[in-house]
């Protein structure tokens, strides 16, 4: 990189060769979060058939071993990679600068090994802990130091947008962030403050696993993660979110909303995503009912951003129509590209989150919880909202992300037209499914329900068949995935009018900025100081209790 | 967006009404007890059903990889149950299904939850947290007759 940026004669060409250089690191992002989802989803589709008892899992490569590779390799692999590399194209792409990628490969290759140190210690049958990874389970210590790994790759990553940033504000003083580099370092920060937990928790974990330790806190480590787990979902959000805002626009002519909106949306996004974990803890013994509620109150705090949104996007959906000369709902509606899988993708996605928001308010609902919690209702609901939402607005953005960043036109493009729509089918009927049977009370995260033909497990069944349905129907869409992705790479050539995937401007109208809204910073502190308010009282209680240490147990 | 903050806000009225008025609270019992001595530790060395008065019982329960202690308790149709489980190894669930008894069973922790049967019937009781190779038969039964 270094020798190549050397050679450029002009200032033209260094930009021109950096840019190159940024485009194959994003590239690499990207392939290596659709190679993960091809894996994941072939896992996925194994756990439905077992699950509905057609086929059954071999007991050296039981059902349980598929589920921790499943969730790790979905939730915590495929999302992870594929958003730093988003924000790295946001950031890269919208500040002109002769940089040095190095800090982003490092980034890249930390996170890479953790993930294979990780992928190995569950596939050779060590870490059958599931993607939660609860003490006392005892996993091998490789298992958590890959998750470790991954983690800190991702700060690395994070470092190098922040240093770019930093770079712009030096340089164009007075000038704001480009919106799609402030989305970044905006959705990078929480994160950061999010795997804070995760750090903490491998502080336990780590030294109990390789038996410095002889006993381990239980409710604490549950604490520690789940502190990680909310927010864990709305960076998937608000990577899915940044896409809406500033790239689908641009899909059929339209603008950004506004600009102080969508920045205002973020900020609140970065507040308000952390203080909210012990809404996955309502039924855990060991912490008061009373702090429960307050993570009710900024859970809810937390769907005004979604409600922002929701209403921008379709404002932009709306005043694209008008000036297009399109009135009416369903003339709108018609008016829009659906053809387009770029923005079929994420469109699909977003209808599909509005139900995944009505059941998280469901979910959200203290005392309602009881009645879903750990049935498989929870399950179709994070389906339909990362495996909804996030998902599906990635892979629309494959479709247009690896054209640009290669060069070349989208291989098989009816084909990745196919691909959204069956997505779309075959998550609705799973996720339909899996929320019935969890009304039923099913549990989740069991590989067989038939409970020897007991009474109320009956009930269940017809639905896990269905569920297996549309988990085939999505398996098979992934496959058409990962061929139209490769197949852009491998089959097609470059074109000679290289296809972009560009940024929505803002809508002339839209009010200024208001400049306190890029004090990222400031920000950041204030988002950690809610985060330590809504956390300091449970884990004070927590260690205040002297709760006696568990052993650890490998019990699969 | 206005409808929605309104309906956010009548909401969390709703969920606070329920919380104070009728205890509708989640299962939030704070009591420790040493996860490696669960067998010798008053009461759960004896675990079972207790009757406390007539139509009130107390239900103590060990959860241990992979089965439930007691495995089965009967009670007369009306009775108000409330349930004390701790676990003795690792993290298990509690889950009556559709009954709205579910509580996590942390090692550790004592936790409760109490419900009153009015139906007659076989109910199934199972473990709905992952515990390890031989989950999916984490089972009881509670009998209502």
């Amino acid at each position: 990189m270094a020798t190549a940026l050397g050679r450029a004669r002009t200032a033209d060409e260094a930009l021109e060769l950096s840019r190159a250089g940024g485009d194959l690191l994003v590239l690499t992002h990207v392939y290596t979060a659709t190679l993960v989802l091809g894996i994941g989803a072939l896992f996925g589709m194994l756990q439905g058939l077992s699950r509905a008892n057609l086929i059954v899992m071999p007991a050296s490569f039981d059902y349980y071993r598929t589920l921790t590779a499943h969730g790790v390799l979905m939730a915590l692999v495929f999302t992870t990679f594929f958003i730093t590399g988003l924000f790295t194209y946001s950031t890269y792409r919208t500040i002109p600068r002769v940089r040095s990628a190095r800090l982003g490969w490092i980034g890249y290759c930390v996170m890479l090994v953790g993930t294979l140190m990780a992928t190995v210690a569950i596939l050779d049958g060590s870490a059958t802990v599931l993607y939660t990874f609860y003490a006392p389970l005892k996993a091998s210590p490789v298992f958590y130091f890959g998750a470790t790994f991954l983690v800190l790759g991702t700060w690395c990553v994070a470092a190098d947008i922040f240093l770019n940033v930093a770079w712009f504000k030096a340089h164009n003083p007075g000038k704001r962030i480009p919106l799609p580099a402030f989305l970044a370092t905006c959705t990078m920060t929480m994160w950061i403050i999010a795997t804070l937990g995760v750090v903490a928790e491998m502080g336990l974990l780590i030294p109990w696993s390789l038996g410095w330790t002889s006993g381990i806190d239980v409710g604490l480590t549950r604490m520690f993660f789940w502190y990680f787990g909310h927010p864990l979902v709305y960076f998937w959000i608000m990577a899915a979110y940044a896409i809406w805002y500033t790239l689908v626009p641009a899909r059929f002519g339209g603008r950004i909303f506004s600009d102080g909106l969508t920045r205002l949306a973020f900020i609140m996004l970065l507040l308000l995503s952390t203080p909210v974990g012990l809404h996955h803890q309502y039924l855990d013994p060991g912490i008061s009912a009373g702090w429960k509620w307050m993570h009710t109150v900024t859970t809810y705090g937390v769907v005004i951003p979604s409600f922002m949104t929701a209403f921008a996007i379709f404002a932009t959906f709306e005043i694209a129509a008008r000036k297009a000369g399109v009135r009416g709902f369903f003339k709108i509606v018609r008016w829009l590209p659906w053809k387009d899988p770029v923005f079929a993708g994420p469109a699909l996605a977003m209808i599909l989150f509005i139900f995944g928001g009505f059941g998280g308010i469901v979910n959200n609902s203290y005392s309602m919880d009881v009645l879903v919690h750990n049935t498989m209702w929870i399950v179709g609901h994070f389906h339909i909202t990362v495996g909804g939402p996030a998902a599906l607005t990635f892979i629309g953005a494959t479709y247009g992300l690896v054209p640009a960043l290669t060069g070349r036109k989208l291989f098989a493009p009816r084909l990745a037209l196919v691909q959204v729509y069956t997505w779309f089918i075959g998550m609705s009927i799973m996720s339909v499914a899996m929320h019935w049977a969890g009304l039923l009370g099913s549990p989740r995260r069991t590989s067989d329900v038939s409970y020897f033909g007991a009474q109320g497990a009956a009930t269940w069944h017809a639905h896990m068949l269905w569920a297996a349905a549309g988990g085939t129907i999505v398996a098979i869409s992934v496959l058409m995935f990962i061929i139209v992705a490769t197949g852009t790479y491998v089959a097609n050539r470059r074109a000679d009018v290289p296809p972009t995937f560009e940024f929505a401007s803002t809508n002339e109208d839209a009010l200024e900025t208001p400049p306190v809204l890029d004090n990222l910073g400031r920000w950041g502190a204030v988002a950690l100081g809610l985060a330590v308010l809504a956390y300091a009282g449970p884990v004070i209680q927590q260690i205040n209790a002297h709760a006696y240490l568990a052993p650890g147990m490998r019990t699969w | 967006m206005t409808f929605g903050l309104a309906m956010l806000v009548v909401f969390l009225g709703v969920i606070t009404t329920a919380a104070i008025v009728d205890g509708f609270v989640p299962p939030s019992h704070v009591q420790s007890i040493d996860p490696t001595k669960v067998s010798q530790t008053p009461p759960f060395d004896h675990p079972g059903l207790r009757k406390v008065a007539d139509g009130a019982y107390e239900a103590y329960y060990v959860a241990r990889i992979f089965s439930f202690t007691p495995s089965s308790i009967e009670i007369p149709a009306g009775s108000r149950v409330t349930f004390y489980v701790t676990s003795a190894d690792v993290e298990h669930g509690f889950s009556i299904p559709v009954t709205g008894v579910n509580t996590m069973v942390t090692p550790g922790w004592v936790s409760q939850v109490a419900h009153t049967f009015k139906d007659r019937g076989t109910f199934l009781l199972v473990c709905n947290e992952y515990c390890g190779a031989g989950h999916q038969v984490m089972a009881a039964k509670v009998v209502v007759k």
